[in-house]
């Protein structure tokens, strides 16, 4: 179970990540774990106030944003013509002359992946073809995660026989709520099975979880069910990503990996639209969890709109002018 | 500078200076040295002599200012005396006006403001810009609302006068604020001094007050050392003094002005326990040490400087919280990725190296932050010490810089004891997701300021101050307004009371009263523990009715009697702990007894010289007032102040615990009576010395104490010097407040030697008062003085 995942530019010096093989459930990580919210609360508000990032480091940090982007599109009018569009963009997702500009022709950024429907996986794999970029696929009966377990399962397994390589997947909030913590692990279990080779994000769908305990529990769970990368939400809930939450995630994954010494991923998914969003989200996984989960092969922001206001940073950090929307492709 | 390719492998977050060309700017027309603001101007020193203000950062000079002569405090304190007058009567509206025009102003210089307080003080500019700055305004925008309202909300209260404040150099603009917002709102005015180390926000708030159009006169700053700080106050005509900094000064202080009449308030040093619960978010508790100890350097009266881990939890707090120190920022503080800044001067930085030398020799480990620093300027690295005891150095001295201690505890028993195991007691914080414990720890805490599961919240609605020597009096809310008000009535007061009388003595009289003698002999002996206790100098003195002839004897008290009626109050702490109810049950019972033997009360008032009408309306009085008491016992409540949303900050009266009263001559009954309730209706233990003359009345009560269910320990009565007895108590350390009416150098004694653990005491400076109206002998004031509020901060939210 411990292969290598190959994802994205990263720096060679950092060692490949190993595979989470998961583990049995041990109730007693996460049991009596107590997060206080309004103390988390002060900590996300002030990882962004304690930190900054200007000029040439602004640009680096916002390009590195892009790579760990999740680039999607998960609406009920998905069309392939507009799948195409949105791969089009992931594989260029800056301007060619802004990313000369940059100094970063050499090895222009692309996009940590393109998420999509199920029914799109093949549309996004083939348009994708040779770039490089994974093709996410939700599964699972996204978002609400409600349909029978073997339908749910089959939905994995189909995407990932179209080609999808990263599956996120998501949780079945009742089990939470109702802290019914085996069957929530062995449904995740059998998500990871099903998903074979290909990575797995487990969406918590925080919003719905509503307390932050809530938060770590089913962090744990999913972690010790074989999650690749824990994920905040499906961006369909009122309320999506969000710092406090965040925090409390990498936090457990942080538990967790010094507890398996397994490296999880992170991904803050619904509500991160603008570049400031970007670099907060980068502060507290450099602050909490280090310089390594800065990659995406450890890092993702599932996003839309956040590529445009960060291109139009980008755009104004080697003009000196600000930019206009229209002078950037569509994505 | 690196280029986007090599900083997309390091991920640095590179240098991010805050610019400072607006300072410079406004530094340059300076470069002579700023003067004194006087009276609406800036006016050169009478004087000369100039001091440097460097910034820590680099050791660079910023500018030179004016050190004050004892000639420029005397200008300025002229100046404020001329314009109380005007001032303090104006409207409160108008002085509203005033405030919200300051407030106006320091918002729209919020940038200004931060990049000046970051040079001079070497804060990070995070701090300066989004803590300190953004409460100077809160500040005044909450004292403009207690300027519009306090005629309203403090009926019967005065100004006090011209105030004389010296501020430190931790937080040097917001420390001015706590201080001038609520003088100005009360209707005094000030001269201020900011500390040597950081003069320049004050003198760029000077030119905020000419801006806004403040009368001149009404806000004076001079800058200088500790002699300028010592012109002030020792200075005849400044009526009130408040002081921010170390113990050891604010005991010159309180020595200074004893006797002086002027009001004080004092907020000083801290040792300040940060408990961590073995049921807390640990996460959430370490980035708590981060705000404790790293925040501004660790230069914090209120710096939770004392960890005390609960020992199961205690290997992993510390691996998670060193973990932490690694990722901390230290250097230039104007960098907005910076967590932490300079050291003010070089000298602190001494102080700091040797204390932790200190802490290193006697045997404690030593841990630091990696994190490289800056090779110019006055840095330290985080610092924590582990393996320490109760007693080590670094436990109990405050090192205010950048290095907190470690222990660990069994139980929550324990924690509290250790806890308060210290002489000081500002703050304390508490983490621990159990409600019952949290709020139990919290209660237990001797402390002015508790956070729950948080640490150095802020707010000018609460109230800031510390128990035992820490200082007294309250900065922020209702209560700090208070420190800046004087009763009516007691500004009212005139000197009567005789300095000169007679000593007691033990010699045999040679006039006996014959109705004394109709009885069986009643010596009255003195009250300690519930039992009457003979002397400990096995003497009594005669007690002497209309035309000196003898009434009775009572002992003669030493300081071995009060030191044993102290040590039977502090046994006693389960009064301070009953319910108020049950308290007011207890006074009710008192009155009733009272009530019983009205006859026999008044009898002794005229044997002492009383017209029987008199002595009956004194007896009435008395039990009127008992009453008063007993009802206030359970109303004289705390509040709830409104601070941040989804915080219950609490503000709640707790007693001082051992209380001195040393009560008065006129009306021996009711005096006694007008003192003793209030401060047992509260929750404290009383040891009071009644009335040397005439202490009978008083001794009388012992009976009526028995019969009424007062606890054992509850009110100790030793009879004899009043002064004698009174310096005994103001010296003692387990009194923790204490009440002078008597003589005013009897008054200067007990403020000289309340000094020694600082107790607050509240004395008559030689002014008689007519106990029997209701103005002047009882009523708010009396139950204020006999509480210190105790701010509990708890946020809440799931």
């Amino acid at each position: 179970m411990n292969e290598v995942r190959h994802i994205g530019a990263i720096p060679a010096r950092f060692a490949p990540v190993a595979r989470n093989s998961g583990t049995k459930l041990c109730l007693d990580w996460f049991e009596d774990i107590q997060v206080n919210l309004s103390a988390s609360e002060r900590r996300a508000a002030t990882l962004g106030t304690r930190r900054t990032v200007k000029k040439n480091y602004q640009a680096a940090w916002l390009v590195k944003a892009i790579q760990c982007i999740d680039l999607t599109t998960l609406a009920g009018d998905d069309t392939p013509g507009r799948v195409n569009r949105l791969c089009a963009k992931a594989k260029r997702p800056l301007r060619d002359d802004i990313v000369e500009a940059l100094g970063l022709a050499e090895a222009p950024p692309t996009v940590g992946a393109v998420c999509v429907y199920p029914a799109m996986v093949t549309s996004a794999v083939k348009a994708l073809a040779g770039s490089g970029i994974p093709v996410a696929s939700v599964a699972t009966g996204f978002p609400a995660g409600l349909t029978p377990l073997p339908q749910r399962l089959a939905e994995i397994r189909y995407a990932v026989s179209e080609g999808a390589h990263e599956i996120d997947i998501v949780i079945h909030r009742a089990q939470v709520l109702t802290q019914d913590w085996q069957a929530l692990y062995d449904e995740i279990s059998a998500m990871r099975e099903a998903c074979g080779e290909a990575h797995m994000k487990a969406i918590l769908a925080t919003g719905d979880l509503k307390t932050l305990r809530n938060v770590y529990k089913a962090s744990m769970v999913a972690m010790q069910a074989g999650a690749d990368f824990i994920k905040t939400s499906t961006g369909k809930e009122d309320v999506n990503a969000t710092l406090p939450v965040s925090l409390t995630m990498v936090r457990a994954l942080r538990d967790y990996g010094e507890r398996t010494g397994f490296q999880i991923g992170f991904k803050p998914a619904g509500g991160l639209k603008t570049s400031k969003d970007a670099i907060n989200w980068l502060i507290l996984m450099n602050e909490e969890l280090g310089r390594r989960f800065l990659e995406p092969d450890l890092f993702r922001i599932g996003a839309s709109s956040m590529l445009a206001d960060i291109e139009r940073q980008l755009e104004h950090h080697v003009t000196g002018r600000y930019a206009a929307l229209t002078h950037q492709a569509l994505s | 500078m690196p280029s986007v390719k090599e900083i997309l492998d390091t991920m640095d977050y590179g240098p991010a200076p805050e610019a400072n060309a607006h300072i410079t700017e406004w530094l340059k027309p300076n470069d002579q040295g700023f003067g004194h603001f006087i009276n609406g101007n800036f006016v050169a020193p009478l004087e000369s002599g100039r001091f440097d203000v460097m910034n820590p950062a680099n050791g660079d000079r910023m500018a030179s200012a004016a050190q004050g002569s004892a000639a420029d405090v005397d200008a300025a304190v002229k100046a404020a005396r001329e314009a109380f007058g005007s001032w303090s009567k104006s409207p409160g509206h108008i002085r509203a006006r005033h405030l919200y025009a300051i407030a106006r102003l320091i918002q729209k210089r919020e940038r200004f403001l931060s990049v000046l307080e970051t040079m001079d003080n070497g804060k990070p500019i995070r701090e300066s810009r989004d803590i300190d700055i953004p409460l100077v305004a809160r500040h005044f925008y909450h004292h403009a609302g207690w300027a519009e309202m306090v005629e309203d909300e403090f009926p019967g209260y005065l100004p006090v006068g011209v105030c004389g404040q010296i501020i430190p150099w931790n937080f040097p603009l917001l420390m001015l604020a706590w201080k001038i917002a609520p003088a100005l709102a009360a209707g005094n005015t000030v001269v201020l001094k900011p500390a040597e180390f950081t003069p320049l926000t004050a003198l760029a708030f000077a030119e905020i007050c000419r801006e806004a159009g403040l009368p001149p006169g009404v806000v004076n700053i001079v800058t200088g050392d500790g002699r300028t700080g010592a012109a002030l106050v020792e200075h005849p005509d400044v009526d009130k003094i408040a002081f921010t900094g170390s113990t050891d000064v604010g005991r010159l202080i309180r020595k200074a002005t004893a006797g002086s009449g002027k009001k004080l308030s004092l907020e000083l040093g801290g040792k300040s326990p940060f408990i961590v619960h073995e049921d807390a978010d640990l996460d959430a508790a370490v980035e708590g040490v981060v705000d404790a100890i790293w925040f501004n350097q660790g230069q914090v009266c209120c710096a939770g400087s004392r960890l005390l881990v609960q020992e199961g939890i205690a290997g992993k707090f510390l691996a998670k919280l060193k973990r932490r120190m690694e990722t901390l920022r230290v250097g230039n503080p104007l960098d907005k990725s910076v967590d932490m800044g300079a050291i003010v001067d070089p000298i602190q930085l001494n102080r700091i190296n040797e204390l932790v030398a200190k802490g290193k020799a006697e045997g404690g480990t030593l841990i630091q932050s990696s994190c490289e620093l800056p090779v110019k300027g006055s840095f330290f690295a985080p610092s924590l010490f582990t393996d320490v005891e109760a007693a080590s150095t670094v436990m109990e001295v405050e090192i205010f810089g950048p290095v907190a201690a470690v222990m660990t505890f069994r139980t929550p028993d324990e924690a509290a004891t250790i806890a308060n195991h210290t002489r000081y007691g500002l703050a304390a914080t508490i983490w621990s997701e159990n409600i019952n414990l949290a709020l139990d720890t919290a209660a237990r805490m001797k402390a002015g300021v508790v956070w729950i599961n948080s640490t150095n919240l802020f707010d000018a609605a609460a109230g800031f101050g510390g128990y035992r020597e820490s200082g007294f009096g309250r900065e922020g809310g209702r209560e700090g307004m208070y420190e800046y008000l004087v009763p009516a009535w007691e500004a009212g007061l005139k000197s009567s009371v005789d300095d000169n009388l007679a000593p007691l003595s033990a010699v045999p009289p040679q006039v006996i009263d014959i109705a004394g003698q109709s009885s069986i002999d009643r010596t009255a002996k003195l009250y300690i523990g519930g039992k009457q206790a003979r002397p400990d100098s096995g003497y009594s003195y005669t007690i002497r009715g209309v035309g000196g002839t003898a009434i009775g004897q009572a002992g003669l008290g030493n300081r071995k009697d009060i030191r044993n009626a102290v040590e039977a109050a502090s046994k006693a702490s389960g009064w301070s702990s009953a319910s108020a109810h049950n308290r007011a049950q207890v006074l009710y019972y008192i009155a009733e007894n009272l009530s019983a033997r009205a006859a026999e009360f008044a009898t002794r008032l005229i044997s002492m010289g009383q017209k029987r009408k008199a002595a009956e309306v004194e007896v009435e009085a008395s039990l009127r007032r008992i009453f008063f008491y007993a009802a206030q016992a359970d109303k004289f409540d705390g509040r709830i102040h409104a601070t941040k949303s989804r915080h219950v900050t609490l503000a709640m009266n707790e007693p001082y615990g051992v209380l001195g009263i040393l009560c008065p001559d006129e009306m021996p009954l009711l005096g006694f009576v007008s003192l003793v309730m209030p401060a047992i209706a509260m929750g404290n233990r009383v040891v009071a010395v009644p009335s040397p003359r005439q202490p009978l009345s008083a001794t009388d009560f012992y009976q009526v104490f028995d019969t009424s269910d007062v606890p054992a320990g509850t009110i100790n009565i030793v009879t004899g010097d009043r002064d004698e007895l009174a310096r005994t108590l103001a010296d003692h350390d387990e009194v923790e407040a204490l009440w002078y009416c008597g003589s005013k150098q009897g008054s200067a004694a007990v403020e000289r030697a309340a000094a020694g653990n600082l107790k607050p005491t509240w004395v008559s400076n030689g002014k008689r008062r007519d106990w029997l109206n209701r103005a002047q002998g009882q009523g708010h004031e009396y139950l204020r003085r006999a509480v210190q509020v105790k701010n509990i901060w708890v946020p809440y939210g799931e």
